[in-house]
């Protein structure tokens, strides 16, 4: 799948990512309202990730439904990624965005680039709240999408399993910054953002291994999925789909479809049946 | 795979080794910058005014005797920022990004608008330097705004053809550069058209070369964030200006039509009209 904050702006992007071999596609966040987010510096490259503090730009709900509505009949599975300030936000998000044909969405209530956001994933009362309340005001799926910025992440995945959550995607970038030696300021405008790609993998496997170890609910593995085998890694501790972005930046939009065979492979070469073997395996070794 | 291409995408800060006032309100800042020597015709940097903004800039020079430069008009905020920097003040590049033109050895017709000629005077040195045929179109809305003119003046001189072109007729022909380019057009024939400028002029230029059969490289601007195509900011068609620009050819450009010269993203992603 493709990860949320990445491409999913505009129907025709969208629909080039499923087409590049993504199961489903997932939505930049929107929110109740258009928001420009920050300004640039937006992104830092670093040696074995990147830095973003984007901001959540996004067109609105209303906006956004009108260019989700122009994929009607295309058959693209568009994940739509929500985010508001109060719980009402994103209900009034999700009602719309369903109407407008998403298949399921994915609260983001741990963005770490806004801090109204990022702030509310941190705390397992309110993860459970807007997940109940988003559950009950769609018949579509509903994934919470966690924060790797807690003492305990389990804690936040059984908080969205009481709140009803379909599933959880784990996990949401890594609050970090940048410096730059020669001008001794901040390069993010917003300072501080959030850390994907590979050097965010080992902290992803390891709070997907921690939500499998103790709550029974599906996981989305996320977080510096690079190639086949960060995939099967994410497999093997416990998530049943995995979605990636980063590394479009260097790979491209024919990443999915290579990962995809990559995954196919694996499983043949391994004698495994389906994928279903592999889920949470490394848990019965450990 | 991660970290093969990984100086080219980092910011580095350098100091700005020279400025160039080119037109009224249009200035040329010269960088040293390794990643940049490398680059192609037609390929941008993200320029970092520190504790302002970043902004996409085509390299008006590459690796002239180890410089490199991007020229900037005076717009807005970040660009006001930058042209109060002086020699030894410091900016931030990363890049270069894009995929830059595609030289084609043959007759070559270059129509540049307004600062569009920045990415476009790389080309024509380029270009000659593999004995292509060059007519050159510089445009501008008067005499006092036209940037590169001694530049291009000395670069073709003897070597290619150069018509300029004003709105007001206070230099060279007065009309649009796009009604220039119809003219040429019709009295010779040429192998590309390589254009960069106002996107409703490059539109125009665009319909005219369909009209004679002239395959078209031209180079989009929209708002870039992340430069390394993946924020989506930059959405035209399917396409991501950032990284499968900003240089696009006919075919492409026929599969925008809907949205070439007509409308972009603003900073939320909503769609409006292209500025006239």
């Amino acid at each position: 799948m493709l990860s949320a904050g990445i491409l999913g702006i505009t129907a025709p992007l969208l629909k080039r990512v499923y087409e590049g071999g993504a199961g489903a596609v997932v939505t930049k966040s929107i929110g109740p309202k258009p928001r420009p987010g920050h300004p640039n510096p937006t992104v830092v490259a670093l040696e074995y990730g990147l830095l973003n503090a984007m901001g959540l730009p996004n067109p609105g709900a209303d906006g956004f439904s009108e260019e989700l509505r122009s994929l009607k009949g295309l058959a693209v599975p568009v994940v739509a990624s929500i985010f508001g300030e109060r719980v009402e936000d994103y209900v009034e998000v999700a009602g719309k965005l369903s109407d407008a044909g998403a298949v399921a969405i994915e609260i983001n209530c741990s963005c770490p680039t806004v801090r109204e956001i990022g702030l509310l994933g941190q705390d397992p009362d309110m993860i459970e709240d807007v997940t109940r309340a988003v559950k009950r005001s769609v018949d579509i799926p509903v994934f919470t999408k966690l924060t790797p910025n807690v003492a305990d992440v389990a804690e936040m995945a059984e908080a969205a399993k009481r709140g009803g959550a379909d599933g959880v995607t784990a996990v949401n970038t890594l609050k970090a910054m940048a410096v730059d030696i020669e001008s001794c300021r901040p390069v993010l405008a917003n300072t501080t953002g959030g850390l994907s790609g590979p050097a965010l993998k080992p902290v992803a496997l390891r709070c997907v291994w921690e939500i499998a170890e103790s709550v029974d609910i599906p996981i989305i593995g996320c977080g510096g999925v690079s190639d086949w085998r960060d995939a099967v890694e994410f497999l093997l501790c416990g998530a049943s789909a995995v979605q990636m972005g980063t590394a479009i930046m260097h790979r491209g939009v024919d990443i999915f479809s290579s990962i995809a065979s990559g995954v196919e492979a694996y499983l043949r070469r391994k004698g495994f049946r389906s994928v279903k073997e592999v889920v949470g395996r490394a848990h019965r070794t450990a | 795979m991660w970290g093969e291409h990984i100086e080219r995408l980092k910011m580095r800060t350098v100091p700005i080794e020279k400025v160039e006032q080119e037109a009224e309100d249009v200035k040329t800042f010269v960088f040293i910058d390794e990643a940049c020597l490398s680059a192609k015709p037609g390929q941008y940097i993200m320029v970092w005014a520190p504790g302002v903004d970043e902004i996409p800039m085509s390299l008006s020079i590459i690796n002239r005797g180890g410089f490199s430069a991007v020229t900037i008009r005076k717009v807005g905020e970040a660009t006001e920022a930058l042209h109060k920097k002086e020699r030894g003040d410091l900016i931030g590049v990363r890049g270069p990004f894009g995929n830059g033109f595609e030289p084609v050895k043959g007759r070559c017709l270059l129509v540049g608008g307004g600062t569009g000629v920045a990415a476009l005077a790389p080309l024509a040195e380029e270009l000659l330097s593999r004995e292509s045929e060059i007519c050159f179109i510089l445009g501008g809305r008067s005499r006092n705004l036209l940037i590169f003119l001694n530049r291009l003046q000395t670069l073709l001189s003897g070597r290619g053809e150069l018509l300029v072109t004003t709105d007001d007729g206070s230099y060279g022909l007065q009309c649009l550069a796009s009604e220039g380019t119809k003219r040429i057009m019709e009295e010779k024939p040429f192998d590309v058209v390589y254009t960069c400028g106002p996107e409703p002029m490059m539109l125009e230029v665009f319909k005219k070369a369909e009209r004679h059969g002239i395959p078209v490289q031209a180079s989009l601007e929209r708002l870039f964030k992340c430069a390394v195509g993946l924020c989506g900011s930059c959405a035209i068609g399917e396409f991501r200006v950032c990284v499968d620009g900003p240089i696009f050819n006919s075919k492409q450009l026929r599969s925008i039509a809907e949205e070439f010269g007509k409308t972009r993203l603003d900073a939320s992603g909503r769609r409006i009209k292209v500025d006239k």
